[in-house]
């Protein structure tokens, strides 16, 4: 969450959509231009897919991810044959000691994954889109109380946080929800700093001060003048918020912190491959390349579109 | 004098945030409804027993009570209970842990030498790598070391520090039999091992910060070498070697040290990750064992000493800060 890019402010858009309908097509060039966003567009749109048709990639498998299979595993609780027991039947082998088929437990992880990502990453936004808003459009003793708790979060050892909040929040509260809520307490800083620096830029704005000449009250100001203005920026926070939750999520679950079993979790798997890395290190590969192209194609899908909504950045990886 | 002001001023302010902190953290984990007297009280738990317990933890106290006597633990420690059974927590006291017979503090400062050999080398090696290869990126801009430096930024970005770490001990430990797989021993009493049990802690957790470093130097590096001032620098016959590494250097390790400032929160998470990778006993070890046993003081210390700690960093990167860009101390 550290890759703090400085966003210039978008081009101040026409009332009337004509001018952001077309910057829209030309957002949509510059991106198919663009190999490598393009490319993670497409990951993104797989990783989507696969989240989505999780029950059905799994009936055409012929598994779950829930059902044990020890006729798998040798008496060592190692997958028997090839690569971690790839076969016909597991397409990706099955997990040790319990034989449970790991193409359906990487498959449905996405799901897992997608849903804590984006309700965090959705969360924070709103979080932090309205404070930040706010604290940079009225400014005063809010402004400075908001920038302190910003200081604050952004600094705090969140990980060590929800480590210890995990463990004895109630067990009645889904997990899922508790990660959500918990990520999204730390994620919105980064967010809300973002879009305040934006506010306060565009608040000098001609148009701004026009609406303010002409008498527009406070909610106009924010939500019909200012808030269309950011949407460049909320747009590539948000894409790249969601790998950062996935990847908070996966580090939980690895710790053994995050969503409970049985629910398939990537981070969940690689923690359990920790012993298993020297005789079956395909339980290691699959759920963790999973995790690392889906994280990838984000970054890439979110670099894309930070270059082409501020040409100044570009040219940083081609 | 100006120093000085911004350092009293700068104390305040951390002394108020640690406040703060405490405060919310603390009545965060006392307000769920987990009670470490149940716990502790053993089978069959009486109501008596149960009573004393939490007489003799302070837990009959209200919370606001309990914060306090916390608060005077830690400046002038504490005793639970009274008579001969009574425990004394000298301070600096962050709780004692009832499960384990311990003082927080002790079990900490026992765990503290793994979490910094980590977290500090890996912080060294980080700044090192990042800021050289977004220097040399920016310079040699668009050229083939550019390119390669930014693919592997790119990769190091998306990839998570565990998995790399279980690649790096399949590769290096298992396959090449180079470095130890797991493990940590004490730099007292093995300079040489405690080396090299940490080299690929320290390769994995930095290489992937460093990605994120060499992104922010190449960009910050590529809008300084446009500023007026090096211009006038070149202008003047300076060498080019003394152009990016004193004038343009000094402009672009200030937002460095901000953002290394924002990141020691995830460098202590970090090594919390790192230690469950190669199973060293560190503070994030303690911190899992202690969540396992639903340890409630320990977690709170762990956690309340964590950010002291990072707020207390914090509070350094601020001089340092203040070294290197003058118009701050104004």
């Amino acid at each position: 969450m550290s890759t703090d890019t400085h966003l210039a402010p978008p081009a101040p858009t026409r009332p009337g959509g004509q001018t952001r309908r077309r910057g829209a097509r030309h957002l949509w060039h510059q991106l198919a231009a663009d190999r490598w966003a393009a490319a993670g567009a497409g990951g993104v749109a797989l990783f989507l897919i696969v989240a989505a048709a999780a029950p059905a990639l799994c009936a055409l498998a012929g598994q779950d991810p829930y059902t044990y299979d020890l006729d798998a595993l040798s008496d060592s609780g190692a997958p028997k044959g090839f690569g971690g027991g790839i076969s016909g039947e597991h397409w990706f082998g099955v997990e040790p000691m319990t034989g449970r088929d790991l193409f359906a437990i990487v498959v449905h992880g996405a799901r897992t994954s997608i849903l804590v990502g984006a309700g965090a990453t959705a969360a924070s936004l709103l979080l932090g889109v309205a404070v930040g808003l706010t604290a940079g459009f009225y400014g005063g003793w809010y402004d400075r109380v908001v920038t302190r708790i910003i200081d604050v979060l952004l600094g705090f050892p969140y990980l060590i946080f929800v480590i210890a909040l995990g463990a004895i929040a109630p067990t009645s509260l889904p997990k899922p929800l508790l990660l959500v809520g918990v990520l999204a307490i730390f994620g919105w800083p980064s967010i809300a700093r973002v879009v305040r620096s934006q506010t306060l830029a565009l608040k000098q704005r001609t148009f701004v001060v026009a609406s303010v000449a002409l008498g527009a009250g406070g909610w106009n100001l924010l939500v019909r003048q200012l808030l269309p203005n950011l949407t460049a920026t909320i747009i590539v926070y948000a894409t790249i918020t969601i790998p950062s939750m996935i990847g908070a999520e996966a580090a939980l679950s690895f710790l053994g912190v995050g969503v409970p079993p049985p629910t398939p979790a990537w981070g969940r798997s690689i923690g359990d491959a920790i012993g298993w890395v020297q005789t079956d290190p395909m339980f290691l590969v699959f759920p963790g390349g999973a995790l690392f192209f889906a994280t990838l194609a984000f970054n890439l899908l979110g670099d894309g579109l930070r270059d082409a909504f501020d040409p100044k950045t570009r040219g940083v990886r081609r | 004098m100006r120093l000085l002001r911004l350092i009293s001023a700068r104390l305040f302010g951390m002394i108020v945030t640690l406040l703060v902190i405490s405060l919310i953290t603390y009545a965060v984990f006392v307000l769920l409804p987990s009670d470490p007297a149940q716990l502790s009280c053993g089978r069959p738990c009486t109501p008596e027993r149960l009573a004393d317990a939490r007489a003799f933890m302070g837990y009959d106290q209200p919370w606001a009570q309990q914060y306090l006597a916390f608060l005077g633990g830690i400046v002038a420690g504490r005793t639970f209970g009274s008579g001969a059974a009574a425990v004394h927590c000298a301070a600096p006291c962050f709780g004692y842990s009832f499960r384990l017979n311990d003082s927080v503090t002790h079990l900490i400062l026992e765990r503290i030498p793994v979490t910094f050999s980590i977290a500090i080398g890996a912080a060294l090696l980080w700044l090192l790598i990042g800021v050289a290869a977004g220097v040399v990126s920016a310079v040699r801009r668009g050229t083939a070391i550019d390119r390669a430096a930014m693919t592997f930024s790119t990769i190091g970005v998306s990839a998570p520090s565990y998995l790399v770490g279980l690649l790096g001990i399949l590769l290096f430990g298992f396959t090449l039999n180079m470095v130890p797989v797991n493990g940590y021993v004490p730099l007292t009493e093995d300079p040489v091992g405690w080396l090299w049990h940490l080299v690929l802690p320290w390769c994995v957790l930095a290489l992937i910060s460093a990605a994120v470093y060499a992104r922010l130097t190449r960009g910050q590096m590529l809008e300084v070498l446009g500023e007026d001032y090096i211009r006038t620098a070149r202008a003047k016959g300076l060498r080019e070697r003394r152009v990016v590494g004193r004038h343009a250097l000094r402009n672009v390790l200030i937002p460095v040290v901000t953002v290394f400032g924002l990141d020691l929160g995830s460098l202590l998470g970090g090594a919390v990750i790192t230690e469950r990778v190669f199973s060293m006993p560190g503070l994030g070890a303690l911190l899992l064992d202690a969540v396992g046993n639903i340890d409630l003081p320990l977690i709170i210390g762990i956690t309340l000493f964590s950010a002291f700690l990072i707020i207390l960093a914090n509070f350094l990167v601020d001089l340092v800060y203040g070294v290197l860009d003058p118009r701050v101390a104004r």
